[in-house]
């Protein structure tokens, strides 16, 4: 099930708006196309970065895929843990899977994304 | 396969078809200036097989592989073990290129792998790539890793870096936009100050090369601190065969190194195929470019290799792969790991000693000439620069002409030193030789 309450990009990343800040991360649909996650290289944290700008590599045993952030802002914080244990991301990838958090920039700009339902029906359109 | 060439009547339709009216193949290159063009693509008739064995011969007569070699820059005329040859001519290894259904190969994966942990074992570094393909183009790429590591994009380059390496790295960065900061050599050594000056936090690296192309040897210690404070890296180029007597990269605290492995083992070969090898920190393993080969176990514990970090190449990553390098100098890299292998940790210490020893005597035995100064500003390794009261050029071909390559001329790549020649010794030249060059030398100047 895809998470309601988070918006998507085409690109497979979850944004989840908290006040002013907000959470990023891969979906399900994107840890299960990589397949084994072995490396991340985390985002500087107070990074400035814009919308749809490269911010993150993940690496996995076949393939290494760039992130591309979800919205502008400042990263503000990352989850560390996923530099001993990126697998975490193919448990858990929206929730302990988190990528980093950013201080949103214009929360206006999250209203280009899609919903859970636009991006189960956009999942469905790729498959077809 | 056979190769059947197209008749000349073929070759008319062809054109005809794509609307070359005239009917010659020079007209479907007009658009090319014709400067740049082939003068004519006349070939003579062709030569029986007896015929061009003859000619072929002849022209190998005129090739002279018996000098008494005095000529380094860069390059160096080592000896080269037979078992260097019997073991890269196994038919398992010659005809291998880069591996491309890798774990198939698992000897030719074992033999990277070995060689890897050479190349880390000599530099003292935490990791070695699986080679690239010279001295040259391997530090262009360690440049280029400190630009992707840092994120900035200025690069200062020591004027003590091989020219042809400088060269090489401004013709593969001509269309980056890198600021490039050249810092001049003084009394042999880098110029700290100079250094110190350029340095500053929009600096990716320092690029040095031990010991330079003067022969210099220094410890670059007090340059990799400045780097690390401003968070810049520091990359040194080295002579491997030097880091049998000197202080290896990371003990001077460099995050990259390079060099030319031509002397592991490698013939001089007119000018290639030579090696390059590279080396860093762990850390930024990731960065690295070219293949690396690691070591695993299968489902049944058994130890086997593999090509690892591949999702970071071109066949995978496309357009956004570390480098284009999607490839090794492999058999290269295994001449330098029997080589290696063959001369052990003392041989390798011997050769250095021999070499530096004999080049100690050869400094001498010149310096005993009149009119000649030898520069002893700054120790040396196995090379030197030597002041000469005539002209380097026509002293060199003077002493051709007597079956000794005395050494190079520095005026080529630096204007201003136009009177000097730099000469090289290792531990194949033997006393003798070297008497035999002082006297020549002299000849050629008083008499």
């Amino acid at each position: 099930m895809i998470p309601t309450g988070l918006k998507y990009t085409k690109d497979h990343e979850w944004i989840k708006l908290e006040g002013k800040e907000a959470v990023v991360g891969i979906t399900d649909h994107a840890q299960s196309a990589l397949g084994d996650i072995t490396f991340i290289e985390l985002p500087q944290i107070g990074r400035s970065v814009k919308q749809s700008e490269t911010i993150s590599t993940v690496e996995s045993v076949k393939a290494a895929s760039d992130i591309y952030s979800p919205a502008s802002g400042k990263v503000t914080a990352v989850n560390k843990g996923l530099a001993d244990a990126p697998e975490v991301i193919n448990k858990s990838p929206y929730d302990n899977g988190w990528i980093y958090r950013l201080s949103v920039d214009d929360a206006k700009e999250l209203d280009k994304l899609m919903d859970a339902m636009a991006y189960q029906k956009y999942l469905k359109e790729q498959e077809a | 396969m056979s190769y059947v060439p197209n008749t000349p009547a073929e070759i008319k339709e062809m054109l005809g078809v794509i609307g070359i009216k005239s009917g010659r193949i020079e007209d479907l290159f007009k658009c090319i200036p014709p400067e740049l063009r082939a003068k004519s693509f006349d070939l003579p008739a062709g030569k029986s097989e007896f015929e061009a064995e003859k000619y072929l011969r002849g022209l190998g007569k005129k090739n002279v592989t018996d000098l008494i070699y005095f000529v380094g820059g860069g390059f160096y005329d080592h000896y080269i073990p037979a078992a260097v040859d019997a073991i890269v001519s196994r038919s398992e290894f010659y005809t291998a290129y880069t591996p491309y259904q890798p774990e198939a190969s698992q000897g030719t994966l074992q033999a990277i792998y070995e060689y890897q942990s050479c190349i880390a074992r000599l530099t003292g570094m935490d990791v070695a790539n699986a080679s690239l393909y010279d001295g040259g183009t391997a530090l262009y790429e360690a440049a280029m890793m400190a630009l992707r590591i840092t994120g900035r994009n200025k690069i200062i380059m020591d004027g003590g870096v091989n020219p042809i390496y400088r060269k090489m790295m401004y013709c593969y960065t001509s269309n980056l936009s890198i600021d490039f900061v050249e810092t001049p050599v003084t009394h042999g050594q880098s110029d700290r100050k100079e250094i110190e000056k350029c340095i500053d936090d929009k600096t990716a690296a320092v690029i040095l090369q031990n010991p330079n192309f003067f022969g210099a040897i220094d410890d670059h210690s007090d340059i990799s601190e400045k780097c690390h404070k401003v968070g810049a890296l520091m990359i040194e180029s080295v002579y491997p065969i030097a880091l049998g007597l000197l202080k290896t990269p990371r003990e001077m605290g460099a995050d990259i190194t390079t060099g030319e492995g031509q002397s592991l083992g490698i013939p001089l070969s007119f000018g290639g195929p030579y090696l390059g090898f590279m080396a860093t920190k762990k850390e930024f393993v990731r960065k690295m470019p070219g293949r690396i080969v690691g070591v695993t176990v299968d489902k049944k514990d058994r130890r086997g290799f593999v090509l690892t970090l591949q999702t970071r190449e071109q066949h995978i990553r496309r357009e956004k792969a570390t480098s284009n390098i999607c490839s090794n100098e492999a058999l290269c890299a295994l001449r330098a790991l029997v080589y290696l292998s063959l001369i052990g940790k003392d041989g390798l210490k011997e050769v250095a000693s021999l070499s530096r020893d004999k080049a100690e005597f050869a400094k001498a035995k010149l310096g005993e000439i009149k009119g000649v100064e030898v520069k002893r500003s700054s120790p040396t390794f196995n090379e030197f620069i030597v002041k000469l009261p005539k002209n380097p050029n026509e002293v060199i071909g003077k002493l051709i002409d007597k079956g000794i390559a005395a050494g190079f001329p520095l005026g080529r790549y630096y204007p201003d030193l136009d009177d000097y020649m730099l000469v090289a010794v290792t531990e194949k030249r033997t006393k003798h030789e070297i008497i035999m060059l002082a006297d020549a030398l002299e000849d050629a100047l008083w008499s």
